[in-house]
């Protein structure tokens, strides 16, 4: 695979630095007081991949219980409060474990300073101390589960959350809390990391999209998450010393809580799914050797997400109390935020047209992603559609929907990056062939567990029942075999990617032929990221031929 | 990335860096570009605050348009004897003390600035000075809904009669009234102990011209502080 | 080697701060003032766009964003700007609550309508709390 482009340093005949950001010093305490910016995305990758592990765990319980209708498994009963407590925990976990923290804390740490030719990020403590929240986050949640799992689902609805359960609320949204901190901290890091760290030369459209689509985030991660930690707050108040704001015995509101819930929650949404856009945004001109068609239309798109994703949180609430007209204003609304998802999709296919287009294991997720991220978005509209949404809202419709966007796109683009970033990282190529298979799993396992859940929920089938009639079984039973092969799918990804660490540290600079600055620097880059100054010499994902050498 | 970098991204103090000033992180150009990340992440933090804050005033506004009547009633429980005539005396002079707190820290971060070391403590200090005295002037408050048994939640101590007046809307004003002044009492000691260590830093000589960022940032902070009471005084004390 | 003493030294100084201080004060007195006098539904729009130029006040002079880059500001903003998207959107389902009825189904004509008790904002008083735990020895 031949780099195409060329910079001021050699890529390929450049020995390997002998030592780097992995080698360079060792021991815990070199990596628990680290500020390398790549060391602790590598720790937030290990913490947020347990969290995964953990919320996939309770999804197989989940699935295994819907497995009959008479939710038992393995022959015993799981009752409605042990059930309630499984798709809860799988619920908080995977959203405020997994999904919010991994992408950014993650590859987002460790690529967006080599993208922009920075040393580091702008607050390298504040990026440990947002690592750390996440650590202390986690184990308040972990013990929350322990003393008494929360049940309330992991929309924490008043007033069931405040008055009707004896589960450990308090604790565990004491977690989310500070999990929603160290959020805060990131978001804060990364704009202020863009705003002023890039390299001499690269202008705002000179960026990578990788990095107008994590600045994007950053700054819904900024304005959104303070309001749920005041929800939060004024749960626990309304819990422990009953103030009277959300509970109406007491003279609240408990629409009033959805509204202060979704006024995060679903900017939350997009803090999940604008990543995934951005690592998309990076596989596909590398992999279709291209440039990218409409580079300016996506990097509007991605601040305009940002932006509408704060004026429609209503949709959440349809039938939950709002008022008529507010129900109508958020509907109309909510078609508005799906024109800016369109014209990614629009912009990627066309830079996929006419290009050179290699399938490797990331570009395998990429059009995976393209497929799944176009089901859950349409089917977003159902949903944002008053008339429909009376008769969907609740069923395994809704949940079918959110799996295809947060898990079908974000976690596939995840896993895509994780594969493309893999050899910088780690300075080894994992195994092409394994990958591959385990990318057709992937997506043969996934639609297998939620197309299903699309026909179950028009069909009338709620959500968050632990039994359901009969005629409901060979869907549910189908759905549950998908959800084994899911794991599977994963389990392989994680074996061949683990094995791939006892190799020896070949991989090239650039295997990929990739064109953004990252791609400049050695697999895995030394402490200080670039050993010369990198120096902006053309337009972002320029794969027109030019003359090669130097 | 060397600092001497030929395309210098500041136009500023273009004369390169000679002297290395001690606080200069590495991954910044020049500590011109160090100021103004910090002051940025600063600002950040500061609009997590107003968005904090806010959504407590929008609880508070929702109710009030939910209990017009019991919270504009509530209200005068905020106000105080004054010469025959109820008004919201300790709610305006923790105004009054506030607005001058927030000139003694500019006056302070100005003195920083201008290699003023003697100046820059004594602001400093004083700014303490009057955030106890705001503190004060609200315990007193606090004493006084002691008193009264106007209290949050469980601890209020008037169901008996709202249960014949048919209302929740005292108790809900007195949940609020706490929750929100006490966040801000909290804020204020945050601040008070920043200040301390600023206090500490600054008799040090560790500010002057060449770097006063600390200074300069907890001063931004501070003024929020001030900020949110501003738009908290008239809601709470001045509505009737 | 200061790189911005040139820049920033010129920027403020006692007496500006010292006039923001008197003009801060000088708002707070016409607030109180303005609060003696019923304006109806407009004292609270009163009282509210008094203190937003006196936050602007301190905003652009005690906090330098006159003289500062735009972006500190932009930050500043949006957190007010979307705080009011909160605000406004609530405000909007607060109020227009029992507003519009649906027109396109015949059987709400002869439906049973809500009945009070089961309308929070027409309910009988609720039944009594629980005592407050710890209550104090004597009650007003």
């Amino acid at each position: 695979m031949e780099p195409a482009v060329t910079s001021g340093a050699r890529i390929g005949d450049r020995p390997r630095p002998k030592k780097n950001y992995l080698n360079e010093t060792k021991g815990f305490k070199s990596w628990a007081l680290t500020v390398d910016h790549k060391r602790i995305g590598i720790m937030y990758l290990v913490g947020t991949m347990i969290a995964f592990l953990l919320g996939g765990i309770f999804a197989l319980l989940v699935r295994l219980t819907l497995l009959t209708p008479q939710h038992t498994m393995f022959g015993i009963q799981v009752t409605a409060e042990t059930y309630n407590r499984f798709f809860t925990l799988h619920g908080a976990i995977m959203v405020f474990l997994f999904i919010i923290p991994s992408i950014p804390g993650s590859v987002t740490n460790f690529v967006l300073p080599l993208m922009i030719g920075a040393k580091d990020v702008a607050f390298p403590r504040i990026n440990l101390a947002s690592f750390y929240l996440w650590v202390v986050g986690a184990i308040m949640a972990v013990a929350s589960m322990v003393i008494g799992a929360v049940d309330t689902g992991w929309t924490f609805y008043t007033p069931y959350s405040t008055s009707g359960t004896s589960s450990t609320v308090t604790l565990m949204t004491a977690a989310v809390f500070v999990l929603g901190f160290s959020s805060i901290f990131t978001g804060l890091n990364f704009i202020a990391t863009v705003h002023k760290l890039r390299a001499p030369g690269m202008g705002w459209f000179d960026m990578p999209l990788f990095v107008w689509g994590m600045y994007s985030t950053a700054v819904i991660q900024v304005l959104a998450t303070p309001v749920l930690g005041i929800t939060l707050v004024l749960l626990m108040m309304e819990r422990v010393f009953r103030i009277g704001i959300f509970d109406s015995r007491i003279g609240g509101d408990p629409v009033l809580f959805q509204h202060f819930f979704w006024f995060y929650s679903h900017p939350a949404v997009y803090i999940m799914i604008l990543p995934g856009l951005a690592i998309i945004s990076e596989l596909i001109p590398t992999f279709s050797r291209k440039t990218m068609f409409g580079y300016r239309a996506i990097a509007y798109s991605s601040v305009s997400l940002a932006l509408l994703s704060f004026i429609v949180w209503g949709h959440h609430m349809f039938v939950a109390g709002q008022s008529q007209l507010a129900t109508v204003v958020f509907s109309a609304l909510t078609f508005l935020v799906a024109i800016p998802s369109g014209v990614k999709v629009f912009n990627w296919l066309t830079t996929m047209y006419k290009g050179n287009i290699s399938l490797e294991a990331p570009m395998l997720y990429a059009i995976s992603f393209l497929m799944l991220f176009a089901i859950g978005g349409l089917t977003g509209i159902f949903l944002g559609t008053l008339s429909t949404d009376v008769h969907l809202t609740d069923t395994y419709f809704v949940v079918a929907h959110f799996h295809y966007v947060m898990m079908g796109s974000t976690v596939t683009a995840f896993i895509g990056g994780l594969h493309y970033w893999w050899p910088k990282m780690t300075g080894r190529m994992y195994s092409e062939k394994w990958a591959r298979w385990a990318a057709v799993l992937w997506f043969i396992g996934f639609n297998a567990t939620f197309l299903p859940q699309f026909i179950l929920g028009s069909r009338g089938m709620p959500r968050r029942y632990y039994n359901y009639l009969d005629q409901f079984q060979p869907l549910h039973a189908f759905s549950t075999v998908g959800s084994w092969i899911i794991g599977l799918s994963l389990f392989m990804s994680a074996a061949y990617l683990l094995a791939s660490l006892r190799k020896p540290m070949d991989a090239p600079d650039n295997p990929w032929g990739g064109t953004t600055m990252e791609w400049q620097t050695s697999s895995p880059p030394i402490t200080h990221n670039f050993e010369e100054a990198p120096v902006l010499e053309h337009e972002p994902y320029d794969y027109r031929p030019k003359a090669v050498a130097h | 990335m060397s600092t001497s970098s030929t395309s210098d991204v500041h136009a500023h103090g273009g004369h390169g860096e000679h002297e290395h000033n001690p606080h200069h992180q590495h991954h910044f150009a020049t500590m011109e570009q160090q100021f103004d990340t910090s002051k940025l992440g600063m600002w950040l933090f500061l609009a997590t605050e107003i968005l904090l804050f806010g959504g407590l005033f929008v609880g508070f506004g929702l109710m009030q348009h939910r209990y017009p009547r019991e919270f504009v009633e509530a209200h005068e429980h905020l106000k105080q004897l004054v010469f025959g005539q109820h008004f919201p005396l300790y709610g305006a002079l923790n105004t009054i003390v506030l607005l001058v707190s927030s000139w003694t820290m500019v006056m302070g971060v100005n003195a920083a600035q201008t290699n003023q070391k003697q100046k820059t403590v004594r602001y400093l200090v004083l700014t303490i000075l009057l955030a106890c005295v705001f503190l004060v002037v609200k315990y007193v408050e606090y004493e006084h809904k002691f008193a009264d048994h106007l209290l949050p939640g469980i601890f209020y101590g008037h169901q008996a009669e709202d249960l014949i007046k048919g209302t929740h809307g005292y108790a809900t004003f007195f949940s609020f009234y706490f929750m929100m002044t006490g966040l801000h009492g909290i804020h204020v000691l945050v601040g008070i102990g920043l200040l301390g260590w600023l206090v500490m830093r600054a008799r040090r000589g560790e500010f002057s011209s060449d770097y006063y960022t600390p200074v300069d940032l907890v001063g931004l902070y501070w003024h929020i502080v001030d900020m949110i009471w501003i738009y908290l005084f008239p809601l709470y004390y001045l509505i009737s | 080697m200061s790189t911005h003493t040139e820049s920033h030294t010129h920027h403020g100084g006692p007496k500006i701060y010292t006039a923001n201080l008197f003009a801060l004060l000088f708002l707070t007195i016409i607030t109180v003032a303005a609060a003696s006098f019923n304006f109806g539904s407009a004292n609270v729009v009163i009282a509210l766009a008094i203190a937003s130029v006196k936050a602007i006040l301190v905003g652009l002079f005690f906090m330098h964003l006159i003289w500062d880059k735009p972006v500190n500001a932009i930050v500043i903003i949006a957190g007010f700007l979307f705080l009011g998207i909160f605000l406004m959107f609530d405000f909007l389902d607060v109020t227009t609550r029992d507003g519009m009825q649906p027109r396109n189904m015949p059987v709400m004509e002869n439906a049973t309508p809500v009945p009070d008790t089961m309308n929070p904002l027409k309910a009988a008083p609720p039944k009594p709390l629980e005592p407050a735990p710890a209550a104090p020895e004597e009650h007003k």
